[in-house]
């Protein structure tokens, strides 16, 4: 059983760094879906005691991080006919670099963290702190609005792999609370994207700057 | 049962508003949602901490100050509701009012419940039922706004959920207690807790709910959408939203205090405290844009908060007497530059003039809400500002209360020039056609609060001064 969890760890670092060498906005949204599955099947392998809370947690992540979501976002893009990120600051190469210093970072932080919990995959800490961080470089180094929900999704499954490391002492109810906000959320931002668009003739986040002081 | 009521009934108000065919019976919902909601809040104050609630819910002093606080800018913005719907499409059309009603719902769970994940579940709702309020297609500022308001709200609240994780991982990795993230659970157990996880939870609340309440340097989201917004909803904002994220600042705090570690979180408040206060004096200094300023203003209001809590004793008591005040005082002040907005059709300083002239009573609002807001006497900001210099002088923290007065003086001036530019001079040309009188249902609201202000700062009710007293003791302060 662990060694799946670590391999599913692993996919969900690998699907992190698709997304940071990917520039087709289409193809980032079904990075994000698969990554959803990927997260769906974790807590089946985190070593906790499986239990109605696990079947439901799952099913309901793989329902809204993989099917509703990519199909907001896919609308928002489809509407806007919005295809690919524009001459991305950072080359593919570039981003290959700050992820792997992510993953550094994380590894290096987790292993000083007093550890906590010692039933639960080790994995789960470092790989939640390197998919926040990664979540944090598209959200810095991204331009388009959309990509910029993309980097708020990498963060939250980031902080949802960490929260699987407290296996069960988050009430079910909780944990639904904090995935129905995550779609909401995600619903309202696919509608400003498609908006801005509309409005801006481009997604172009950086154009928004009519406000300041 | 009663406190379950409290967050349902606006729920069950912002779906009867929803599904009423008749657009002038929405505001019918919107007004008896706000005085119901009033009622129940007032019967919790009379049960007290015995409020009858179950689980998740329950009333004490802190999260009961700031459901006060909320019901009456919520019914006070209600009542202004109706007068200005009359005139002004509302932004998110058709669930403008259910949208409101879902907010009253979510900042009264996030006052009500002691578990911490419910309040991140409430907070981050905050949020999103807000967003519609603000967001408007057609205009490309108010998509800015709204798009800035989600992002950085919601990027920063996810990092307030890492740091509810962290707490329960304190729970799990310390000694004694059960993982349950329940608020008596973790003052009862605080010293078992695990310091180190225990003070990075601290940070990751800190800058999360921060990042909602417009502490600098995370506040950046906050002009923009306080200025963008219809004035109720900046003065729901303002009053009432602000106080519930540094609510859920204030729950981690006291877990921490509890704990024995509140030296470790005092500097950091203070630190963003007074950055908070040194960013809102700068960017009010030569602000040309009225609802900028008050915006501002919040972010200088906050910060203030940050201070008293973090230099705690008396300065404890006097920042939660502060933001009585001060909300009260912002909402008015929000309200009234409504009524500007309303008759000279623009947010630009300098193309108002002649206030006093054009709407006499709203003229008055304004130049009253310039003093209370910025702490003169007789009005509710100025002894909570006392309390929180003497608080400073005592602590023996005499650069903090230096700092403190010299930014006052700053936003005073900054404020005063342009507020009292717009008030005097004479009635420009009218660039839009004004009401003949001011409309009742626009002017009553901003009245009623500032009778309030006044009130309050002139005598603070036995009650009052108990409930103040109780909370702040609970910061690791005392009552002067």
């Amino acid at each position: 059983m662990e060694r799946t969890g670590e391999v599913l760890l692993l996919l969900v670092l690998m699907t992190d760094f698709a997304v940071l060498v990917t520039d087709r906005l289409s193809t980032c949204i079904r990075i994000m879906a698969a990554q959803g599955v990927l997260l769906g099947l974790l807590p089946f392998a985190s070593g906790a005691a499986i239990g109605v809370h696990t079947v439901v947690l799952s099913l309901g992540t793989i329902a809204i991080k993989s099917i509703v979501l990519p199909r907001v976002l896919s609308w928002a893009i489809r509407e806007a006919e919005v295809r690919r990120e524009l001459e991305p600051s950072i080359g593919p190469i570039g981003m290959v670099v700050l992820g792997l210093v992510a993953v550094g970072v994380a590894f290096g932080v987790a292993t000083r963290l007093p550890h906590a919990g010692a039933t639960v995959l080790p994995g789960l800490v470092p790989v939640s702190l390197a998919s926040l961080m990664m979540g944090f470089v598209v959200l810095t180094t991204r331009r388009k609005a959309l990509s910029l929900v993309i980097g708020y999704l990498m963060l939250e499954n980031g902080i949802y792999v960490f929260g699987l490391t407290l296996a069960g002492a988050i009430p079910l109810l909780v944990e639904m609370g904090v995935l129905l906000d995550v779609l909401v959320g995600v619903f309202i931002m696919g509608l400003v994207v498609f908006q801005i668009h509309r409005q801006l003739e481009t997604q172009d986040s950086r154009r928004l700057t009519e406000l300041r002081d | 049962m009663l406190l379950a009521a409290i967050v349902v009934l606006p729920v069950a108000g912002a779906l009867g508003a929803w599904f009423d065919r008749d657009p002038g019976r929405r505001t019918v919902w919107l007004l008896g949602g706000a005085l119901a909601h009033l009622s129940l809040v007032a019967l919790a104050w009379r049960f007290g901490p015995g409020a009858p609630g179950f689980g998740w819910l329950a009333f004490d002093p802190l999260g009961g100050l700031v459901l006060t606080l909320v019901s009456v800018v919520f019914v006070a913005v209600a009542c202004y509701a109706v007068g200005y719907l009359r005139r002004e499409a509302p932004r998110g059309g058709h669930a403008f009012v259910s949208c409101m009603l879902a907010f009253l719902a979510s900042a009264s769970l996030v006052a009500l419940t002691r578990h911490f994940g419910v309040l991140w579940v409430g907070m981050e709702a905050t949020t999103l039922a807000t967003a519609p309020l603000i967001y408007d297609p057609t205009d490309r500022r108010s998509l800015e706004a709204v798009w800035k308001y989600l992002m950085i709200c919601s990027v920063g609240i996810a990092l307030a959920l890492l740091g509810t994780f962290f707490l329960a991982t304190a729970q799990l990795a310390g000694s004694g207690g059960p993982t349950t993230l329940m608020l008596p659970d973790l003052i009862a157990n605080a010293h078992g807790l695990h310091p180190a996880w225990l003070r990075a939870a601290f940070v990751f609340l800190l800058i999360g709910f921060g990042t909602k309440m417009g502490l600098a340097p995370m506040h950046t989201w906050l002009p923009d959408a306080h200025g963008e917004a219809p004035s109720p909803i900046s003065a729901l904002l303002s009053g009432a939203l602000l106080n519930a994220a540094f609510l859920a600042v204030l729950r981690g705090f006291q877990v921490v205090h509890a704990a024995g570690l509140a030296d470790f979180a005092r500097p950091l408040l203070i630190g963003f405290g007074v950055l908070s206060l040194v960013v809102a004096a700068a960017f009010l200094l030569g602000q040309e844009n009225y609802k900028r300023m008050l915006a501002y203003s919040s972010v200088e209001q906050m910060g203030l908060l940050a201070i008293g809590v973090g230099l705690s004793g008396v300065a404890a008591y006097g920042a939660l007497l502060q933001m009585l005040g001060a909300s009260l005082a912002k909402a008015m002040l929000f309200l009234a530059a409504g009524n500007i907005l309303i008759g000279f059709g623009t947010k630009q300083t300098a193309e108002v003039t002649g206030l006093l002239k054009r709407l006499p009573v709203t003229g008055t609002l304004f130049v009253v809400g310039l003093f209370a807001i910025t702490g003169s006497p007789p009005f509710a900001v100025f002894p909570g500002q006392v309390v929180m210099l003497t608080g400073a002088v005592h602590a023996g923290r005499l650069w903090i209360a230096l700092v403190m007065v010299v930014l006052e003086a700053t936003v005073f001036m900054a404020m005063g020039a342009s507020m009292l530019g717009m008030v005097l001079g004479a009635a420009n040309a009218a660039p839009r056609p004004s009401p003949e009188r001011e409309d009742r249902w626009l002017i009553a609201p901003p009245l009623a609060l500032m009778l309030l202000i006044l009130l309050l700062g002139l005598y603070v009710p036995a009650g009052l001064h108990q409930a103040l007293a109780a909370a702040a003791a609970t910061l690791g302060g005392g009552a002067p």
